[in-house]
């Protein structure tokens, strides 16, 4: 991964960073120069909260070469309380328990690495929500 | 607009074609496709190709396959909407010749994906980078989630998902352009490995190499090449987000739909006149989720449509008669094409034991990415 | 006075017991159990580091602080098990927290005792007037070789402490360093794992320093072991901590709260300041407080603080190290163990 590509998304990356649309109110994740609502330009910057809700998922069994040793691991559309959708692992659990309406929180976490010698890539992902969060 | 019609096809067998280069394959379907239809030159070539670049090195595509065809000089542009680059070549020729601006325009569709190249990562550039594939999602993944989705809001069960293929592979067999021509049992389907849940290996489409021609010309210019032409009386296009994240409902193409309706109301048809459809079913799942985007089920009663013969020749609405994206195979590329010319073949009674009594109206769908984008053309034989 | 303002904690929840490492060599579980006081430890996923582990116990030492990140004006992460050998975690961890960019960052490293270096620079900046707050974390994932005793106890986690001088939770009172060049144990640059002298690491190096910093702080303040609630020394495995405190006149009761290592194992760096957090957890206004680290090389920090009023009210604001330690976890085989790890060997 070339680094200036990574380093411009470290806001939404590292504190889940999201822009609010001051036109319509909607919660772009990551934040754009266009709101996909109402075009609108102007924006607030929010952090998103560090919890969701799974909306579908699946499990990767036949992994890119990147993720080879981590197979077989879940993967989901997570919805956080703002209405803000994102795609991410959800570890620390089975893959198959990863089902639709399971609570997550969001952990900062190593995204991947470029082999032996590039850069360490980090973001989030799930894990099970801790009973009574 | 004049009425534009097609009026030859040609296309390579799909498969691993180890002894054929990205520029054979399409030399090979390119002339197929000028003999068919008896014409000796071409004044415009679309050349739709998901990634010459990725796979095997090369760009500008264009100008490369006017020469391989010895037609250098003429106008010659690659179009690319990941794997409905095929869809858009045929879009593009049809606007083209449409608007006047060109007679003889040749759309063809091409993809060489078994040189080496890491197909994994080539085909997760249709999806988000930044957003999907950055945190290990496959191709396969992103179906899988669309399919949990389906299966989640409507009962779909992995069954269903089998008989999807096993439809499509009981058409292929009678497809000797196909990659795989032979039946599989929704127990093989069921028993084979694991690549992304829900979906096993023979819910998937495989890695192929093939090329597809198609000549459009104007229809009234049509008797010239062939007796039997086929008119294109429809085309939309339409895009959806690229993130699986942001559709408002995963286990819905609204790209599929909106481009379905577009052709629809330009052709002047709707789902119930339709005799014949090719629809992309890169995934068994995507095969039940376009038929439902399209109309010819409602939506979330698609998963049946397989298993209840109605989308098998014979059928009410037989969908994927070459054998679809699974059994034919699945040069990104060429996909689209392909799908044209089957149904080409069909509105001239020209498909031998795939052959549709009395088909009359034709669509293709062809779709790029998790349904960022999605082509379709309604045809109408003459 | 400058103290603590705010801690936290991180373990992984993968975790694995000391018989299926045992039984992998032909040892004898039981004896090994016995010997070593370990129950099972933590293993980091491909996906945990020194970072992850870092902002994990970061974000919780914000969370009981209540204070706005823009105002740390240093974060010190000490480890022996930075990702990169140049370019520094903090930075990674102080973008993740909403640090910066006014803030001094460096990683520390001096075997397990960088953890409490980097506590100690943080409070001296603090108490020296220099900023407002500052952070120092110990964490680490380090490898123990196979076949190695080191193996049943290296381990992965770490605690985050913020130092100021307004609501404490604790108050800093002293410290005080004991340091020697003692080669107990080591790891040469581009080796994959340590190495260590054997029975050396005992006398001359644990006991000689933990001992060294320990009465050298008593000795300072005036203070006597019996005047502690709680104490928590540097963990290399069970036995060592319990026999240095009972060498050094405190008693088990002391021990117990800080003494985690049997189910966590040695988090190197993130050993005594986890114990530390465990502690802190469930201490009230006005216990004495006495922690002492260990580091390789060698040599010890002390710090003797004292739990204030404010201490209860945050004390739930974020996840307990005893939560941690009996919550949910996921118990891998030595197979999936070495996977993690990276000790099995793959083609580039």
């Amino acid at each position: 991964m070339p680094s200036p590509r990574y380093w411009r998304e470290i806001p939404n990356r590292y504190r889940l960073e999201a822009a609010k649309c001051t036109g319509c109110g909607k919660v772009v994740f990551p934040a754009r120069r266009i709101c996909p609502a109402c075009r609108g330009e102007a924006f607030e910057t929010i952090n998103l909260t560090r919890k969701g809700k799974v909306i579908t998922s699946t499990v990767i069994h036949v992994p890119p070469d990147d993720f080879l040793m981590e197979a077989p691991y879940a993967m989901a559309v997570i919805e956080t309380p703002e209405g803000a959708r994102l795609m991410a692992q959800v570890v620390d659990c089975e893959p198959s328990s990863v089902m639709p309406g399971m609570e997550v929180d969001l952990e900062f976490r190593l995204i991947r690495k470029e082999g032996n010698s590039g850069i360490l890539c980090y973001g989030h992902k799930g894990v099970p929500a801790a009973n009574g969060s | 607009m004049r009425e534009v019609a097609i009026v030859g096809a040609g296309m390579t067998r799909f498969g691993e074609l180890w002894k054929q280069s990205l520029r054979d394959m399409f030399a090979e379907a390119a002339n197929a496709a000028l003999s068919d239809a008896g014409a000796d030159h071409i004044d415009s070539l679309y050349v739709g190709c998901m990634s010459g670049g990725q796979f095997v090195g090369q760009e500008h595509l264009g100008p490369l396959m006017a020469d391989q065809m010895g037609m250098t000089g003429i106008p010659a542009v690659h179009v690319e909407s990941a794997c409905a680059s095929g869809g858009i070549a045929l879009r593009s020729a049809f606007m083209e010749v449409a608007s006047g601006m060109s007679d003889l325009v040749l759309a063809t569709g091409i993809e060489k994906m078994n040189d080496g190249a890491d197909v994994t990562n080539v085909l997760a550039t249709a999806a988000d980078q930044e957003l999907e594939v950055y945190h290990g999602v496959t191709f396969p993944g992103l179906y899988a989630m669309i399919a949990r989705a389906h299966m989640t809001k409507y009962g779909t069960t992995e069954e269903d998902l089998a008989w999807v293929s096993v439809k499509n592979h009981k058409h292929g067999a009678m497809n000797d352009k196909a990659q795989f021509p032979l039946e599989v049992t929704v127990e093989q389907v069921l028993a084979s490995a694991m690549v992304a849940e829900p979906l096993r290996m023979l819910h998937c489409s495989p890695v192929t190499d093939g090329a597809a021609a198609v000549l459009l010309c104007p229809l009234d210019m049509a008797k010239e090449f062939t007796d039997n032409p086929v008119k294109i009386i429809g085309s939309g296009l339409s895009t959806g987000s690229l993130a699986l994240a942001d559709r408002a409902d995963p286990a819905f193409l609204d790209s599929v739909q909106s481009s379905g309706e577009q052709a629809f109301k330009m052709a002047g048809v709707g789902p119930r006149d339709v005799h014949v459809a090719e629809v992309h079913d890169c995934f068994s799942i995507a095969e039940i989720c376009c038929i439902e985007a399209l109309g010819f089920v409602d939506q979330g009663k698609g998963n049946k449509a397989a298993q209840e013969g109605f989308t098998a020749i014979g059928g009410c609405i037989p969908v994927n008669t070459s054998g679809g994206l699974k059994s034919k195979g699945h040069p990104v590329g060429a996909t689209g094409i392909a799908q044209a010319i089957e149904v080409f073949r069909q509105l001239r009674g020209e498909a031998g034991k795939r052959q549709v009594e009395n088909a009359h109206i034709g669509l293709t769908q062809n779709m790029g990415g998790s349904g960022a984008s999605s082509v379709v053309h309604i045809f109408q034989g003459v | 006075m400058a103290g603590i303002v705010g801690y936290g904690a991180f373990m992984p929840r993968k975790r694995i017991k000391t018989e299926e490492i045992a039984r992998q060599w032909g040892k004898n579980p039981e004896s090994i159990k016995r010997g070593l006081l370990l129950q099972e430890k933590t293993v980091p996923g491909f996906d945990e580091d020194t970072i992850t582990i870092s902002v994990a116990a970061g974000r919780a030492a914000l969370d009981r602080a209540g204070i706005d990140p823009q105002k740390v004006g240093a974060l010190y992460i000490g480890s022996e098990s930075h990702p990169y050998a140049v370019k520094p975690s903090g930075t990674v961890v102080s973008e993740a927290l909403g640090i910066g960019p006014e803030v001094h960052i460096a990683d520390f490293e001096f075997a397990c005792k960088a953890g409490t270096e980097a506590m100690f620079v943080a409070l001296s900046l603090v108490e020296a007037g220099q900023m407002e707050y500052a952070m120092g974390i110990g964490a680490d994932t380090s490898q123990g070789a196979p076949d190695d005793a080191l193996e049943f106890s290296a381990s992965a986690g770490g605690a985050a402490y913020i130092f100021g001088k307004d609501n404490l939770i604790a108050e800093v009172l002293h410290t005080y360093s004991y340091t020697t060049d003692t080669p107990d144990f080591w790891r040469r640059e581009g080796e994959f794992y340590p190495r260590h002298g054997g029975r050396f690491t005992g006398e001359p190096a644990y006991f000689t320093h933990v001992m060294g910093a320990t009465s050298g702080i008593l000795e300072r303040t005036g203070y006597k072991p019996e005047q502690f609630a709680y104490v928590v020394f540097h963990m290399p495995n069970g036995k060592f901590p319990l026999s240095v405190g009972k060498k050094l006149g405190f008693k088990q009761e002391q021990l117990e709260t800080g003494w985690i290592v049997n189910m966590m194992g040695n988090t190197y760096s993130g050993s005594s300041p986890t114990g530390l957090a465990a502690i802190l957890d469930v201490a009230k206004p006005d216990d004495l407080i006495l922690i002492t680290s260990f580091g390789s090389g060698a040599g010890s920090d002390s710090f003797i603080l004292k739990a204030t009023d404010h201490l209860p009210k945050v004390q739930g604001l974020a996840p307990t190290v005893r939560s941690m330690l009996d919550g949910p976890r996921q118990y891998v085989t030595y197979g999936e163990y070495a996977k993690l790890r990276e000790k099995i060997i793959v083609n580039d």
